[in-house]
């Protein structure tokens, strides 16, 4: 089959910033109407090779060719109205704005200067009801959950140098992880405008960490490592052994051992209880019990009350009935502090809003936690703290292995990694990890789940949470499944439980 | 190569430029006054303008060295005007009831009350702020624009004057042949320096103001702190307004310590700590305060008309502010200098011969895993 002429065409692309070579001599091409794939781990040079095409990065070598002519842009409002639209995975528009205004926030159709209001709302639900959306475009954006927001920057940025409404100005769309706050509907909602837009011919790259999600959605993909380009392959000659291999550049099978390990360790005595624990409009009163030592995975959807549940358990919201003991002692949850003396950990699912200070460094964020328990008049004495601090940076293996750097300026799963030492380091009884594994690379991944695991055994109890099945499989002992808001089952991990034996009890939603 | 990166050093110090420009401030008085910078000693006591502007400045540092904190928890306090009107009211008002004046008790008694006085009025802003979830700046107006009111009640809308030695010392007096006021200062700052760096608050406060939902879920009590910033900014403005006071020995309820919020919270921006909240630092506030201050002597040395100073001080905060933006420094200076001069914000010098773009770039982020 001859193949079409790449509609975008990238060619020994060098980046280079003070002391790291972040791209060298990598090769990307695009082609009309499909969806491709740009795979690797943190780091790997995926967002430098992004924000060079878009125009937000400067290029230090190689040539970019789009549509046969060759450009350069000097920022991404040069590279937008060249046809390349970016959407990033946080949504960067007004929500207080309606749905028509935010789509064409900049480029409002005017007459004399002054905003032709109808001839706006008309066009704008011309765009939304071409691309198949059921959206009302003279809402207020913020009156639609997260997922149609995110599918409104798309609209928005489709719609760009679109303004006489026939065909679309936009080439090529990028979406950098546009699925990672997404549950299953909504990514399937996301995927069908994704399917209408390569329809219409434009070109997508897409980024994200879900692998199941590139092998459903795309048809090609190209795989960077360090920098350097590893292949382009068509995924469906590719399968995912295949490619976490490619990405990794070794073997991923520890994993696996992970699990039968996990199966054959023994769990202690009753660590902590909760009884008739709830709180209204977040999750209905539940009993739980967890063990010295046990690891307890939840599964349910996302809005199911997983979040809402771990929340409970450390006092980050408070419960409006029930009541909490923590080894044998109950615990008022009126707030965190309460938690965390009775030795409860909590990494937050978001962790930029409710985990990082990003302008403090990374030692700084690594002792807060410790130092909050301590209270301000007994810091940690120094060579104390940078012996902690130091231990943790290489058993998690944090990289830049600097405490003086900034962490917002670390990768995500570097991020993640110093959330989990901040807790680590206050030695917990309990440690809730919640969605600890979103948004990194697979790597990271792996390092954490072998980390819980340890950690059981060392007796540690953990309470995690993963919108993958597969990862709370594998490392629990015990599954709580959760529905609407409802914990309805709590199943004992064995040979017999599988991800399609929990679907079915989420899909039941009774009680075992 | 090593005196370049030595440079390069002190040029990245976050003290580097607040400090670069007072320096400039000074050395322009010098055509105008050429025994600016000496320093004499008349009566066992040093005089210079040097020594003026410390001592004229004492209360805009204290002020604004209480502000420091409480911006550096997100928050900004308004009424540190009127706390320190109200503090010279209540102390010059209880001196003047006394048969004597001179008497230590009763002027110790006097500072006393006053500093309760801004206890109170920062626990009131504290309360407010922290446990009504009210906006700051809301939340502070109203002790700005009632404090005059009740330090106007105070005083009975008079000027109070007072005849005592003792409560003199403080804003007027010398000791060690330097102004009483400068060792205040010192021993304030010291404490401050001492309380945020040498025990962890500095650290809880940095953390509260970066993130106050992350603090909050890393057991942080955040609201606990937040009354204690607001309280520890009104004993600083309270200490301001004892000062003010004694210097002219009256307390005027109308015109004590007016739009000294403003300066302050200028002298903290200028020192280098964001209105964002988060990192601040105590030393950029005092050398922002002795900016602003100088900028006042300077403005009378060099004999701008007294209708146009307020025209002459915005321009010069606009000139420092701006050279303060890395973004700035790069456009004006341009890439070569402006990577060289780099910023605050994290951009380090890219290698001779790379493009501007790179320079101008405040900070590159690069992804490092």
């Amino acid at each position: 089959m001859a193949e079409p002429r790449p509609v975008l065409e990238m060619t020994g692309i060098v980046k280079e910033f003070p002391g790291v070579r972040a791209l060298s001599d990598v090769d990307f091409r695009l082609f009309p109407g499909e969806i491709h794939a740009l795979m690797g781990e943190n780091g790997a040079g995926k967002s430098t090779l992004i924000k060079v095409l878009t125009g937000v990065y400067s290029l230090d070598g190689g040539t970019i060719t789009l549509d046969g002519k060759s450009v350069l842009f000097g920022s991404p409002l040069q590279a937008q109205q060249a046809g390349i639209s970016t959407v990033y995975q946080e949504v960067n528009l007004c929500p207080n704005l309606s749905v028509a205004e935010n789509i064409f926030i900049g480029r409002e159709p005017t007459r004399m200067g002054r905003i032709q209001w109808k001839r706006m709302r008309k066009e704008a639900a011309e765009l939304v009801d071409r691309l198949g959306l059921d959206i009302d475009v003279t809402a207020p954006l913020s009156s639609y959950p997260l997922a149609v927001q995110q599918l409104v920057a798309i609209v928005r940025s489709v719609g760009t140098g679109d303004s006489d409404g026939q065909g679309s100005g936009t080439k090529v769309l990028v979406l950098d992880e546009p699925t990672s706050s997404l549950d299953r509907d909504e990514v399937q909602e996301l995927f069908r405008l994704m399917r209408r837009l390569k329809d219409e011919g434009v070109a997508i790259l897409f980024v994200s960490h879900f692998l199941d999600q590139i092998y459903e959605i795309c048809d090609r993909m190209t795989v960077l490592r360090n920098g350097t380009l590893v292949g382009e392959h068509m995924v469906a000659d590719l399968d995912q052994v295949g490619l976490i291999q490619l990405m990794i550049g070794k073997a991923l099978d520890q994993l696996e051992e992970l699990h039968d390990q996990q199966l054959h360790s023994d769990v202690g005595e009753t660590l902590l209880k909760a009884e008739g624990l709830g709180r209204a409009g977040g999750i209905d009163p539940f009993d739980l019990e967890i063990k010295k030592g046990e690891v307890l995975g939840l599964a349910g959807l996302l809005g199911s009350g997983r979040t809402e549940l771990a929340r409970l358990l450390f006092g980050a919201d408070q419960p409006d009935s029930g009541k909490v003991t923590i080894g044998g002692k109950q615990v008022s949850m009126s707030a965190p502090n309460a938690a965390i003396g009775a030795g409860v950990a909590f990494c937050s699912e978001n962790r930029k809003t409710e985990g990082l200070v990003p302008d403090l460094t990374v030692r700084e964020n690594i002792i807060l936690a410790l130092q909050a328990s301590r209270g301000w008049t007994r810091p940690i004495p120094v060579a104390q703290r940078d012996e902690l601090v130091a231990k943790y940076i290489k058993a998690l293996d944090i990289r830049p292995a600097n405490p003086e750097a900034r962490v917002g300026q670390l990768s995500g799963g570097n991020q993640q990694k110093v959330l989990l030492a901040r807790w680590l380091i206050t030695q917990p009884k309990l440690l809730i990890l919640d969605e600890p594994t979103r948004g990194i690379d697979v790597g990271a991944k792996a390092e954490i789940q072998k980390l819980v695991v340890s950690l059981s055994e060392e007796g540690m109890s953990v309470l995690y949470i993963a919108a993958e099945l597969e990862e709370v499989l594998r490392l629990s002992h015990t599954i709580g499944v959760l529905r609407d808001r409802r914990l309805v089952a709590q199943l004992a991990n064995g040979p017999e439980i599988t991800s399609s034996r929990i679907m079915e009890t989420i899909a039941s939603g009774e009680h075992q | 190569m090593s005196t370049n990166s030595r440079w390069r050093a002190l040029t990245h110090h976050h003290l580097f430029w607040p400090v670069a420009v007072l320096v400039f401030l000074l050395l322009v008085n010098l055509p105008f006054t050429p025994d600016f910078f000496s320093v004499k000693m008349t009566d066992g006591h040093l005089y210079g303008s040097l020594v003026s502007i410390v001592l004229f400045g004492s209360p805009l540092i204290l002020v604004a060295v209480g502000m420091t904190v409480v911006i550096a928890t997100g928050g900004i306090d308004l009424s540190v005007g009127a706390v320190v009107a109200i503090t010279g009211a209540l102390a010059c008002s209880y001196i003047s009831h006394q048969a004597d004046q001179n008497a230590l008790s009763g002027v110790l008694l006097a500072m006393g009350l006053g500093l309760l006085a801004a206890v109170v009025c920062g626990l009131w802003n504290g309360f407010l702020v922290a446990r009504m979830g009210i906006q700051p700046i809301i939340a502070t107006l109203i002790i700005m624009v009632a404090g005059r009111g009740v330090a106007q009640l105070i005083t009975d809308g008079q000027i109070i004057t007072i005849d005592s030695d003792p409560y003199k010392l403080i804003g007027g007096g010398y000791w060690l042949t330097l102004p009483f006021s400068i060792f205040v200062v010192a021993v304030v700052v010291a404490v401050t320096v001492a309380l945020t760096r040498r025990t962890a608050l500095g650290l809880l406060i940095e953390a509260v103001g970066g993130n106050a939902e992350a603090s909050r879920l890393v057991g942080i009590r955040s609201r606990r702190i937040k009354i204690m910033v607001y309280v520890f900014c009104a004993v600083c403005a309270a200490i301001a307004g004892l000062m003010i006071s004694s210097n002219t020995s009256a307390a005027d309820g109308n015109n004590a310590g007016l739009w000294i919020e403003l300066d302050a919270i200028l002298a903290v921006v200028i020192g280098g700590t964001s209105l964002l909240g988060g990192r601040f630092s105590i030393g950029g506030t005092v050398v922002g305060a002795l900016v602003i201050q100088t900028l006042t002597t300077t403005i009378y040395t060099i004999g701008v008309p007294t209708q146009t100073t307020l025209v002459f001080k915005a321009v010069v905060v606009i000139v420092v502010c701006l050279l303060q933006s890395p973004k700035f420094r790069a456009k004006v200076f341009g890439a070569k200098l402006g990577a060289r001069f780099g910023a605050k914000g994290g951009a380090k010098p890219a290698a001779a011969g790379t493009d501007t773009a790179a320079a101008t770039d405040a900070a590159p982020k690069m992804e490092v895993s």
